[in-house]
């Protein structure tokens, strides 16, 4: 039901873990509903020099989690705030149709997290 | 790598004597059982030798057994057939909050045309109370349909009660007996029951054969016409090779259920203490002890969602099921567990393991050992872990 890719970042996830002091934390989700993901951004100029992830939830929780912080490390928050969970499914090499729209949500983490950060940047000025 | 098979109220593997038996009639023994020659008569006796079978196993007389495709058919068949068959006498149904989809979905449906349906609570352990199912009662209820042992906990009711008090009332009671048969003993007569739901598949039988049990004198109309077999309940040509198969995993069933059983529990016990002594706040889903089914364990694991498990389990060779949301095809996790009371978060972390004739200690042992490791490394993953890591930590 899962794909290569999808089974291999909920094996070895890619930058699971908390961050002392983010610059942006961002969470989605609810227990109730059995996903929750925690996206934490240490941001140096307009760069997303790194980023951690915290996610419970499914397999396909797990990896879009893990996809998603590889796909933005490195990159400026603009590119980052144009990531789609739809893009995220599709580096993955797609999700099962159920899980589209439950599971699929780490890019909304990662816009929150950003969103966060630049809340936090307009109360510095 | 090590495969263990802990699922097995899924579905069971075939006996080989079992397979065995069935192959013959596939390719010797294949005459219609309606045909007038000697390829018909042949299994034509076959056929009334399994009816025979089936029927022993749940104390009833062999014309009482008709066969079906399945458990779902069979359910079909009891609630649908007795509905049509009752309507001008009344339009109530009770049933509890705890069914397979099999009932419930079918109870529903005649919501939708026009029965009154009463859905009864479950206490904490997901056992029925004899006192809700009289409350319940009313002068035009029809059906009482509750099933033996629940298929995600492994509680068992107390049917003989409820048939009692059926009986008194003269309202047709049906039971869906699916993960009961084979695993603890069952007597449509001591039970007062009229109408009862088996399956081959979760016995060591095949797929695609069931049976329901009908009282002899209880009316119900059937699903599917045709040719009239199955005393006009139940029209087709029998599935013979199946029918032949559920025949001889129950007489095989009948004669190992007490040694099943007891090897089982030990196991089950062991799993299950097992897992509350390794694994910090698990919870223990059922009841536990002689109302609890000899071979399920059914436990939630804090902090970890069901299908991360199951998937991590699968990994190594390990095979069980959850009533998290995400193994069920819908938002919501288990009705069975959400009826007991449990909350969603908890729900979505539960595991099935149910056990099987082959399982050995060794299994159990592979499981303990690899279990906490896989949830170990799911609550480090988990943000509803790090409150409790914290708290720890101070």
């Amino acid at each position: 039901m899962y794909t290569e890719k999808v089974m291999d970042h909920f094996t070895n996830p890619r930058n699971v873990g908390e961050m002392e002091n983010p610059d942006g934390v961002g969470e989605v989700g609810n227990a109730k509903c059995g996903d929750i993901m925690r996206i934490y951004l240490d941001i140096e100029g307009d760069i997303i020099k790194d980023v951690k992830f915290k996610t419970f939830g499914c397999g396909a929780a797990v990896a879009t989690s893990s996809m998603v912080t590889e796909m933005v490390k490195g990159k400026t928050i603009d590119e980052a705030m144009v990531i789609s969970n739809a893009a995220v499914a599709e580096a993955l090499g797609g999700l099962p149709e159920t899980k589209m729209h439950c599971s699929n949500l780490a890019a909304d983490a990662l816009h929150k997290a950003i969103g966060d950060y630049r809340d936090k940047q307009q109360k510095k000025e | 790598m090590r495969r263990v098979y802990l699922d097995h109220s899924a579905t069971t593997p075939v006996d080989p004597e079992v397979a065995a038996i069935m192959m013959t009639y596939y390719t010797e023994k294949y005459g219609n059982p309606s045909s007038v020659h000697g390829f018909g008569r042949e299994t034509k006796q076959a056929l009334e030798q399994a009816r025979n079978q089936v029927a022993e196993l749940i104390g009833a007389a062999s014309r009482e057994i008709t066969f079906t495709s399945g458990g779902t058919e069979a359910d079909n068949l009891a609630i649908l057939g007795t509905a049509e068959a009752l309507r001008k006498k009344g339009k109530h149904i009770i049933t509890s909050c705890i069914e397979h989809h099999a009932v419930l979905e079918t109870c529903e449906y005649l919501e939708k045309n026009g029965f009154d349906l009463t859905v009864i609570p479950v206490d904490e352990e997901g056992i029925i109370s004899v006192d809700e199912v009289r409350k319940a009662i009313r002068p035009d209820t029809i059906l009482i349909t509750v099933m033996h042992a629940n298929n995600e906990v492994g509680s068992i009711q107390p049917i003989a009660e409820i048939g009692k008090l059926a009986k008194e009332h003269g309202i047709v009671f049906h039971v869906d007996a699916v993960q009961s048969l084979g695993k603890i003993p069952i007597n449509v007569e001591e039970m007062n029951v009229d109408l009862l739901t088996v399956s081959g598949h979760k016995i060591y039988g095949p797929k695609g054969v069931g049976a329901l049990y009908v009282r002899k004198g209880v009316r119900i109309v059937p699903l599917i016409h045709g040719g009239g077999q199955e005393r006009k309940r139940r029209s087709g040509t029998e599935n013979m090779p199946g029918i032949i198969g559920f025949g001889k995993a129950c007489e095989l069933a009948g004669q190992r259920m007490a040694d099943d059983a007891e090897k089982q529990i030990k196991l089950r016990d062991k799993l299950m203490n097992g897992i509350v002594e390794r694994i910090e706040y698990v919870k223990v889903n059922g009841p536990v002890g002689e109302k609890r089914l000899p071979n399920n364990v059914n436990v939630s694991i804090r902090y970890v969602e069901g299908e991360s498990l199951l998937l991590s389990l699968d990994m190594l060779g390990i095979a069980a099921s959850s009533g998290s949301a995400c193994t069920s095809g819908s938002l919501d996790p288990s009705h069975v567990l959400l009826g007991m009371g449990l909350i969603h978060e908890i729900a979505h972390g539960s595991l099935r393991f149910s056990l099987g004739r082959q399982n050995t200690e060794e299994d159990i042992d592979y499981v303990l050992e690899q279990l906490p490791k896989i949830v170990e490394r799911l609550r480090m993953m988990s943000p509803l872990y790090d409150q409790v890591i914290h708290s720890k930590k101070a």
